[in-house]
């Protein structure tokens, strides 16, 4: 290792172990951080009794301790009579149901439960007392979706809270409106019928099927499309771009600059 | 006067090492040819003392350094014909190949412009022989016979021009100025109408019917009946003149029953006359500074601008809860028409949007 | 030199010197001293910076359209095929996947717009620790303010251009400020926007005062600023030789010109490369502008986040007279953060120069420990602007952070007033630390890192004095004068009297606080003569022993 020893009373040496350092915090945060997956959708079969109380047996398990045993509600959660197959769907395959660690917002997690399951367990609270259903595959397609009017409808009533890209955004007190990069086409249908937490509720007779299709096709549009600037930065705009502009600009040039103006070693 | 840094070893017992690091980072060090520049001699004859040495200090250095900048200006050439290469045989016209055009031709430019600079600094910093020169500097102030001799002149001109002892002449000729000098601004006043009562007042009146802003479809109450709904609506007929947009555009809100606050003398809330089944009106125009604000949280009720978070209580008459807008959101007056469409009954009673100065 | 070269260059050289005489004055400037150091290059990533701009902004030109007429977009870019937009924001997207290059060219601009900005405010915080805007070169500092506020509404006018839903927002808050300004307000408001806002006057508008106003004023001034630098010499760090009489460096012709140039291929390098790995205002993610819709997590480019970060922190203070309304809450923050920042940048070197009654010549930067409050107080106007600036991006810190929204705004109203204080404090703690550390070595020597064990069993670690140019360094610190001392009688100097006197004097005292110079040359240190001998043994304070092995004493 003597090598290492010649080399390190050379002036760039410490430049060097700086930028050694930098880069190795850099590349370990990126392996720390991670994308959640996104949850697969429950397919929809028929629905029987033994579903149903499939269902109702898997409810009283993992949900009434705070729904209540016939999920009327208890002070610690709302009551579910009325919500819908859909909400069920939604808040399950998201993973933010069972909830844990309740705080001001319920945050997309890992899923516990099988596409079966949480079928079941959504024909249950349907049976209690109706509400929206599981939109189709082909109410959630792309096909022949206006993206021009899905355009319009999001930035209009939806990236005030979720941004105009979609990564999210803050609310008050605590609460957050969720990056919609890992929602499926199912999910974001479900959560605009249904309004889960504070996010407003879109009936689909104020913005229909099909508009709610398009809204559907220019968010998985958009998020799908590669970046032909470079890295994206999050794509959250001016504050990121401000951040490597003078890290990674000014900050270079810095390196730059001493490189030209330091001291030449006497030969 | 050259000041050479030993690199030998010296002896142990001496107390002189110099292994310890003196550097200042950003101060050159004494070259091995420090020379004074005074005023540049006129005359350049051959026999006159060189002011820069002829070549590099270390010959056999310099010719090392002279491959690896040849390296660099020839990987630079390379880097620019690949960027004419690239522009020439990369199309565009879909967000893929933009991608690899800009990745195409933004990395060559790069390594044109870098391979150049890294070659730059080498050639200076290795063929280029170290100096230090010393330039002396003169006092900026002029001297005082300088300094006299244009105040004489300036003294003179002026008197011999008349505008000091012409009072008549000096007088009008400013007079003269006055006008001219304020008709440049006074010809920029038909940058714009003047604002009138245009502020106060926007499109909405008594039975135009709310369109969803987008589909720009008409809205029925019934259709809008699940408490926790919001959606943004717009004046039918004005949906593409984003002037109007800009003072009309509303957000309405469905609430269960009981939950808005009605409005009492002395305890402002919601004017439940306004509202049609629950469902209120707000303008979307932050009465901060513009911003539309639309973020609703179902739970709170509360209205959240994002741009610097005021906050409006949506059952209470739209009151300010935290942030900087200084007045509630004004409330739309709206209603249902005869096949059941929601519509305004009026104009909004107050202006929308920021305050302005004549706001009252 | 080849002959045919140089009978070129010298023919050249003839025809021109033929009808200008320039000989004699081209010499000069060739052998012209530039002083070398790192943080004087930072003025020129913003000279660079700004050529860099005009040349991809000519290219912009040339495919841009400033017109605010309705279109619908059949473009290549298919997620908004079909969406009603303003010609302004479909040329981008032409300009963005139609033409070669046009992303590419849109990104450098934009990049080296960003980077103008932060090398101008670098060289700011340059140029005011070192002092290098004191006698002879306050002219030269007025006028890079002046540059500092023009670059950053040029910016500004330059990113509405696209017409977006990002900068049609920052339009739109500026439609609101404008309406806050009381008695002129609203006249001020229709005239810029030519009516109501939008209107569709105002992207052609901000299209003249960005492509030829502003960068007319902008290259008149930098002129100026190159002239005045080139006329009074640049100043140079303290060090071995140098001195308020001379400047030490290297010739401009050919070191300089070498330099200078490697530095111009870097700078668009960088950009250039950030532009290639680094998305920068993807304008078609955002949309084009329409006043019904916004989005979470809207900033403006960074230089002008301090004005939102003020917006967002104020308190809804608004005061309703007489029909009149005073919309402080607007106004205030919008206007008063940037006039206090602005006009205390311009006055500073009056300021100081009134506080010290310094009116030497300064030709050599001050080490910035060296004026430990000027640097604390400059500390504490970075704070100050840090501060305004974090809250501008607040809804982001709160979402990536997962702080209350609310509580950064309160976090912030009290920060505003302590952060700067505490930075103050901070700073003058930390510079008249480093000065007691400067003169612990000059009286007390480098450690060199060699220990050596005495006959009585000690360890001491060797010193040796530090070497001439590091003296130079360390000894650069100067005295300030003082305001003149009462005379015999008591009475006070003319300077010292009256409250702005009393004032100045309690001013000049906190101004020229800082640890003297220790006594001596630093050799002798005001001991009896060295010990010649290590047995010697008279121990410093600190344990280490002047080691003199040669016995001369020095």
């Amino acid at each position: 290792m003597s090598w290492i020893t010649a080399l390190r009373r050379r002036p760039a040496a410490g430049y060097a172990v700086v930028l050694l350092g930098l880069v190795t915090i850099g590349m370990g945060y990126g392996a720390l951080t991670s994308s959640g997956s996104p949850a697969s959708a429950a397919t929809p079969g028929t629905v029987s009794p033994q579903t149903i109380a499939q269902g109702k047996a898997l409810f009283q398990v993992s949900c009434s301790s705070c729904h209540g045993m016939d999920a009327q509600g208890t002070s610690q959660a709302p009551s579910l009579a009325g919500v819908g197959a859909a909400a069920v769907d939604f808040q399950m395959s998201t993973g933010r149901m069972p909830g844990k660690d309740v705080g001001p917002e319920m945050d997309r997690k890992p899923v516990t439960f099988t596409n079966a399951q949480i079928y079941a367990i959504a024909q249950y609270v349907a049976s209690l007392g109706g509400g929206p259903t599981v939109p189709s595959a082909a109410q959630v397609s792309s096909a022949g979706a206006n993206t021009a009017l899905g355009q319009s409808l999001f930035i209009t009533d939806c990236a005030q809270c979720h941004n105009f890209d979609g990564a999210g955004g803050a609310l008050t007190q605590g609460k957050f409106a969720p990056a919609l990069t890992a929602s499926t086409p199912k999910q974001i249908y479900e959560a605009m019928l249904t309004g889960p937490e504070a996010m407003p509720v879109f009936s689909d007779t104020t913005i229909t099927p099909a508009q709610k299709r398009d809204i559907i096709d220019y968010i998985t549009r958009l998020r799908a499309e590669p970046n032909p600037g470079g890295f994206s930065l999050g794509r959250i705009g001016p504050v990121t771009e401000g951040i490597v502009g003078f890290f990674g600009g000014i900050g270079v040039l810095v390196f730059l600059a001493l490189w030209i103006t330091m001291k030449r070693r006497e030969s | 006067m050259s000041e050479t840094q030993p690199s030998q070893d010296l002896p142990e017992e001496d107390g002189h090492q110099s292994r310890a690091p003196h550097r200042v980072i950003g101060t050159p060090p004494p070259a091995q040819a420090r020379t004074l520049l005074g005023e540049a001699p006129v005359s350049a004859a051959p026999e006159s003392p060189r002011e820069l040495p002829a070549g590099p200090d270390n010959p056999a250095k310099a010719q090392t350094a002279e491959k690896v900048v040849a390296t660099f200006f020839i990987l630079s050439m390379l880097a620019s014909i690949g960027f004419i290469a690239a522009y020439v045989g990369l199309e565009v016209g879909s967000v893929d190949a933009t991608l690899r055009s800009n990745l195409a031709l933004g990395l060559s430019m790069s390594v044109a412009f870098l391979a150049m600079g890294v070659g730059a600094t080498i050639w200076v910093r290795n063929i280029m022989p170290n100096v230090e020169q010393v330039e002396e500097r003169h006092v900026l102030a002029s001297g005082e016979p300088e300094r006299e001799a244009f105040t004489k002149t300036f003294t003179e001109g002026a008197e011999a021009s008349g505008f000091v002892k012409r009072k008549l002449l000096r007088r009008t000729l400013i007079a003269a100025s006055v006008p001219l000098a304020v008709a440049p601004l006074v010809v920029l006043r038909d940058l714009g109408p003047l604002p009138g009562t245009s502020l106060r007042h926007t499109v909405w009146r008594k039975g135009m019917r709310m369109v969803v802003y987008g589909p720009n479809t008409p809205l029925r109450a019934a259709d809008f009946s699940i408490p926790g709904q919001m959606i943004t609506v717009a004046p039918e007929g004005y949906t593409e003149n984003q002037d109007v947009l800009a003072k009309a555009v509303t957000i309405i809100i469905k609430f269960a029953p009981g939950v808005l606050v009605p409005n009492r003398p002395g305890q402002p809330g919601t004017i439940m006359n306004w509202t049609v089944d629950n469902i209120v009106a707000y303008s979307k125009i932050c009465t901060h500074v513009g911003c539309p604000v639309a973020l609703y949280e179902q739970t709170t009720h509360h209205i959240l601008c994002p741009c610097h978070q005021s906050t409006f209580d949506a059952t209470n008459g739209a009151q300010i809860l935290f942030g900087p807008a200084p007045r509630p959101l004004p409330q739309l007056p709206i209603g249902v028409d005869a096949d059941g469409f929601l519509i305004a009954t009026s104009d909004f009673h107050e202006p929308v949007g920021p305050a302005f100065w004549e706001l009252g | 030199m080849s002959t045919v070269t140089g009978k070129l260059l010298g023919g050249t050289g003839r025809w021109f010197d033929d009808r200008l005489r320039g000989a004699q004055i081209t010499r000069t400037w060739l052998r012209k001293i530039f002083p070398d150091h790192w943080s004087f290059l930072l003025g020129e990533i913003a000279l660079y910076s700004f050529i860099i701009i005009l040349l991809t902004g000519t290219f912009l030109t040339l495919f841009f359209q400033p017109s605010m007429t309705d279109v619908v977009y059949h473009g290549s870019y298919t997620t908004l095929d079909g969406v009603h937009m303003s010609q302004a924001y479909a040329s981008t997207l032409d300009i963005s996947f139609d033409v070669r290059g046009g992303l590419l060219m849109r990104q450098i601009h934009h990049w080296a717009a960003i980077l103008f900005v932060a090398a101008i405010a670098c060289h700011l915080l340059r140029v005011f620790f070192t002092g290098a805007f004191r006698k002879p070169r306050e002219l030269n500092w007025l006028i890079g303010v002046t540059m500092f506020v023009l670059a950053f509404t040029e910016g500004l006018f330059g990113y509405s251009l696209p017409d977006d839903l990002l900068s049609g927002t920052g339009l739109r808050i500026l439609e609101g400020v404008l309406l806050s300004i009381p008695v002129v307000g609203t006249y001020l408001s229709f005239f810029l926007f030519g009516g109501e806002f939008p209107g569709h006057l105002i992207i052609p508008r901000l299209y003249v005062i960005h492509i030829l106003l502003i960068p007319a004023l902008l290259l008149a001034l930098v002129t100026a600023h190159l002239l005045l630098m080139w006329h009074q010499k640049h100043t140079q760090m303290p060090g071995k030789a140098r001195a308020d009489t001379n400047v030490v460096g290297q010739p401009f012709y050919p070191y300089f010109m070498a330099k200078t140039g490697a530095w111009f291929f870097f700078i668009f390098g960088i950009t250039a490369l950030l532009s290639t790995f680094a998305q920068i205002n993807p304008i078609w993610i955002y949309g084009p502008y329409n006043p019904s819709g916004i989005s979470a997590g809207s900033q403006p480019d960074w230089y002008m986040g301090f004005l939102e970060g003020a917006l967002r922190m104020w308190p809804s203070w608004h005061w309703n007279v007489g029909g009149y309304s005073f919309a402080f809450n607007v106004f205030v923050p919008a206007l008063v953060p940037l006039g206090v920042l602005i006009t205390g940048l311009a006055v500073w070197p009056f300021v100081e120069q009134w506080i010290t009654g310094d009116r030497r010549e300064h030709h050599v930067n001050d080490r910035p420990r060296n004026a430990p409050t000027r640097t604390a107080l400059g500390m504490a106007g970075v704070t100050f602007y840090g501060i305004l600036w974090l809250e501008g991006a607040n809804d982001i810190v709160a979402r990536f952070l997962n702080i209350s929204l609310y509580l950064t705004t309160e976090i912030a109203r009290y920060a505003i007033f302590i952060g700067p204080v505490v930075a103050y404090w901070v700073t003058k703690r930390i510079c008249l630390g480093l000065q007691r550390k400067d003169n612990h070595l000059l009286e007390h020597g480098v450690e060199t890192g060699i220990i050596r064990q005495l006959p009585n069993g000690e360890y001491i670690e060797m010193t040796k004095p530090v070497s001439d140019e590091m003296r130079a360094v360390l000894e650069s610190r100067k005295e300030l004068p003082q305001i003149a001392a009462p005379d015999g009688d008591d009475v006070p100097a003319a300077a010292a009297r009256g409250p702005v006197g009393k004032l100045r004097v309690s001013l000049n005292r906190v101004l020229n606080e800082s640890i003297p110079l220790p006594h001596g040359n630093g050799h002798g240190n005001g001991h009896a003569a060295e010990p010649t001998a290590v047995t010697a043994g008279e121990a410093h304070p600190d344990g280490a022993e002047r080691a003199d092995g040669d016995g001369t004493g020095t």
